[in-house]
């Protein structure tokens, strides 16, 4: 199982704040692009536009990662979908 | 040594500011304090700013700026507190105090953590003002100056 959480301006555009993914079989290795598969028909052609935008940065277990479709995934693992940040 | 919190209630600056005195020994010759207060939102006085942080990774990014600026200069302490949740006008949104043994470094360190604050840490920023509800994204001075201190 597969946690996925969407964070402000994509949590909208989501409309949902975490989504989980249960493949059917036990697939070896679960690549993140399936996740990402897996999860457009569940969030319409709008919410996979913002999701898949060039300034959107993924993190799997609370790091950053680049190159992300081809990141090896395990059962448990969280993966979050960041817009551009902005503190202070 | 450094004091990081992330949370939605206030804060005291004089607390703090205490707080950070009895952690400094007497080699400590200076500290530098920023306080962020959250504006009025296109000239409307009833805006209102929201933040929104991803527990656990934004403490971790904030922690990453605080260990960037004490490998960077010399510092006896440091504390960060930022704020989350729903924010009016005036209200405080975050303090960094830099404590070093000249005010140089304190300064710098201090000017450095809140310019990567807007830049590297987990943080959204979602403005009501007149109605209209936007996400802030970070300017393209905060990102120059933010990108200034690389190699600095």
């Amino acid at each position: 199982m597969i946690r996925v959480l969407f964070f402000a301006s994509l949590r909208e555009a989501a409309g949902m704040d975490a989504w989980t993914y249960s493949p059917d079989v036990a697939a070896s290795p679960l690549r993140l692009s399936s996740v990402l598969a897996a999860l457009k028909p569940a969030l319409g052609p709008d919410g996979y536009a913002a999701l898949t935008a060039e300034n959107v940065r993924i993190a799997v277990n609370q790091e950053f990662v680049d190159g992300a479709a081809r990141i090896d995934l395990k059962s448990g693992d969280e993966v979050a979908f960041l817009p551009p940040v902005t503190g202070g | 040594m450094s004091r990081i919190r992330i949370q939605a209630g206030g804060f005291s600056v004089d607390e703090e500011w205490s707080a950070l005195r009895e952690r400094l020994d007497a080699s400590a010759g200076a500290v530098a304090a920023f306080v962020g207060l959250a504006r009025e939102v296109r000239g409307d006085e009833d805006s209102c700013l929201e933040l929104e942080h991803y527990p656990g990774m934004t403490e971790r990014s904030v922690a990453a700026i605080v260990a960037e600026a004490e490998r960077r200069w010399s510092l006896a302490a440091v504390t960060v507190i930022h704020r989350v949740g729903r924010l009016r006008p005036t209200d405080q949104i975050v303090l960094v105090l830099t404590a070093s043994a000249h005010r140089s470094e304190a300064l710098a360190a201090c000017e450095f953590i809140i310019d990567r604050l807007k830049t590297d840490a987990i943080f959204w920023k979602r403005e009501t003002a007149g109605g209209d509800t936007r996400w802030v994204e970070a300017t393209d001075q905060d990102l120059e100056r933010s990108k200034g201190w690389v190699g600095g």
